[in-house]
């Protein structure tokens, strides 16, 4: 199975077409200058351009699907997948009741223990290289280290990961589209990264105190985390240091479905030093592996995983980037969008993450009354 | 998602939606995930903040009018159900061309007269039957709003009324209304194409 796989991985995942409705690509201009009815600057049925879009996207829009599990041409066989749960056929369900069986009665377990094993080792490790002196003997043994407890756990989720086009990297910031935490695990058991996020307490705060201890992660107290300037202060330093790791960053800010990639924040993108962009692509026939923070906590997210077939998934690197002459934050961090939506097979979108979780500014309301507006002044000039 | 599936047993009615709506079963059951999808608290039922959360609706300059048709029922409905959704949407259907003229069997929802009937709920919102000035001119502002002056508003909509207004009432009726968009061809401005 994992050979199948590892071929099929070859190619780029056909996104499956999700799409209810087939949305016109007709633009406001050429809709209002069909036969008006009144023959005057505005007419009623102008209303109708904005009637239908509205309507459309009540119907299906780009971004409220962005933050569900992406829907599959054939059923896999696992219940969480099934979005029209017909009863199809006996077989089908003594299939899927075998499927349950191999998956919970067999391959959980296993797992389970890996994982348990991979983080002990993890910890217990890293603490003892942490008592090293600095040197590069300790450098050495840490990466050494945490390849290996990485690919232990990334073998405890049974990943087949296929990595495409290594370049060699050299400090700076390692950035990617975001679908899962398991991300993190797939791109360290590939290379060694410092990673940032927020310290957290408990037992993630634990292992979070240990890493450090042997390899030089930036961890964020909660209160830090709204001072940008601190931030971007604290990343700049440690990408200044030429004998640091890469940074891992997502600039997405959250978890989207890995059928798109969405707002990349440009915070990452002010900092000068070079920038390795990395598209990571999942395979939904084997299990899905976004997390929808919303619907589920991160415990129960870590158990679907590990009850799946597997985690498919394809890495590609991308050649490094810097930023250009003339280019500001925004178009630059838009640029490494396009790239990294362009080699995973991902729709490229300008909206923003955030908005899994809030409403939309006034501002895009402006934008389209705008638009409006010029059209209508266009063709007034025109009589 | 890890929802449970839908199948067409959990909708209610689901022949008597098919004939009404003329939406084939395939449709009815695309649009069932999506009100599920839509409705977030699995409440089975949507209120006016699902509908708001849609981000291209709420970018709309007329995104609350269309999310008033919906409420459109009754003066304190807030809440819409499958049925009504479905009923809603089915005006955006395609015109049937080759519909045989029946004189005794009432419109189907997706005729143009209806559709043009929606349209006018649009603009109608104290729903009198009569487009006043007023109502015109807020929908003006609602899509223009910052880009015009309230005097170039104003004109427009005076304009506007005066070219369609034929009985002088100074506001316009549906059959005004209808008659001024008589060469508009409302089967395709109004009308979405579903998939499958």
């Amino acid at each position: 199975m994992e050979r199948g796989a590892k071929e099929r991985n070859q190619q780029l995942y056909k996104p499956c077409s999700n799409g209810i409705i087939a949305k016109e690509p007709v633009s406001l201009e050429q809709e209002i200058q069909e036969p008006r009815g009144g023959g005057g600057e505005f007419d009623m049925s102008d209303i109708l351009y904005f009637c239908r879009r509205g309507v459309e996207s009540i119907v299906d829009d780009e971004v409220t699907k962005r933050f569900t599990a992406e829907e599959l041409e054939s059923w896999n066989l696992l219940t969480r997948s099934n979005y029209n749960l017909h009863h199809i056929s006996a077989r089908l369900t003594v299939l899927w009741g075998l499927g349950v069986l191999i998956r919970y009665g067999f391959l959980l377990p296993l797992r389970v223990t890996l994982a348990v094993t991979g983080v002990g080792l993890l910890v217990v490790l890293t603490s003892i290289v942490g008592w090293l002196p600095n040197s590069r003997m300790k450098k050495y043994l840490s990466e050494k280290v945490n390849l290996m407890c990485y690919r232990i756990c990334v073998r405890a989720l049974t990943a087949i990961i296929t990595y495409h086009d290594r370049y060699p990297k050299n400090g700076g910031i390692c950035v990617a589209n975001h679908t899962s935490p398991i991300d993190v695990l797939i791109l360290a058991s590939d290379g060694c990264y410092s990673m940032v996020g927020q310290a957290h307490g408990g037992l993630m705060g634990f292992i979070q105190k240990t890493l450090v201890k042997a390899c030089p992660h930036i961890w964020f107290e909660r209160s830090e985390v709204k001072d940008r300037h601190l931030v971007a202060k604290r990343l700049s330093d440690h990408v200044a240091d030429k004998t640091k790791l890469p940074i891992l960053i997502f600039p997405e800010g959250t978890c989207i479905n890995n059928t798109s990639v969405m707002m990349f924040k440009k915070g990452s993108f002010e900092i000068d030093c070079t920038i390795y962009p990395v598209a990571i692509k999942y395979d939904p026939r084997f299990g899905n592996a976004f997390w929808n923070s919303s619907k589920f906590r991160m415990v129960t997210y870590l158990l679907h995983m590990m009850s799946s077939w597997a985690v498919v998934c394809s890495v590609w690197y991308l050649p490094p980037m810097k930023r250009e002459e003339g280019e500001d934050a925004v178009q630059f961090a838009n640029r490494v969008k396009s790239a990294i939506a362009r080699k995973g097979g991902l729709v490229d979108l300008l909206w923003d993450g955030g908005l899994k979780r809030s409403k939309v500014k006034e501002v895009f309301k402006e934008e389209q009354q705008k638009l409006y507006s010029k059209v209508l002044v266009k063709l007034l000039s025109l009589r | 998602m890890g929802s449970r599936g839908s199948t067409l047993s959990k909708i209610p009615n689901v022949d008597k939606l098919m004939q009404e709506t003329g939406f084939s079963q395939a449709h009815i059951i695309r649009l069932h995930d999506r009100f599920r999808a839509l409705d977030n608290d699995e409440k089975g039922y949507l209120c006016p903040q699902d509908f708001e959360a849609i981000k291209e609706l709420a970018m709309n300059p007329i995104g609350d009018r269309i999310i008033g048709a919906f409420f459109a029922q009754g003066p304190q409905q807030e809440t819409v159900d499958f049925n009504s959704f479905v009923k809603v949407l089915a005006h955006f259907r395609p015109t049937d061309k080759n519909r045989p003229k029946e004189s005794t069997s009432p419109d189907p929802i997706n005729s143009r007269t209806n559709k043009l009937k929606f349209a006018f709920q649009l603009y109608d919102q104290d729903k009198d039957g009569k487009i006043s000035r007023d109502e015109l001119l807020q929908v003006l502002r609602a899509m223009l709003e910052m880009q015009v002056t309230e005097e170039q508003l104003e004109s427009i909509t005076d304009r506007t009324i005066q070219e369609s207004d034929t009985d002088r009432d100074n506001a316009i009726s549906f059959e005004e209304f209808r008659k001024s968009l008589d060469k508009v061809n409302i089967e395709h401005k109004m009308s979405i194409r579903f998939l499958r």
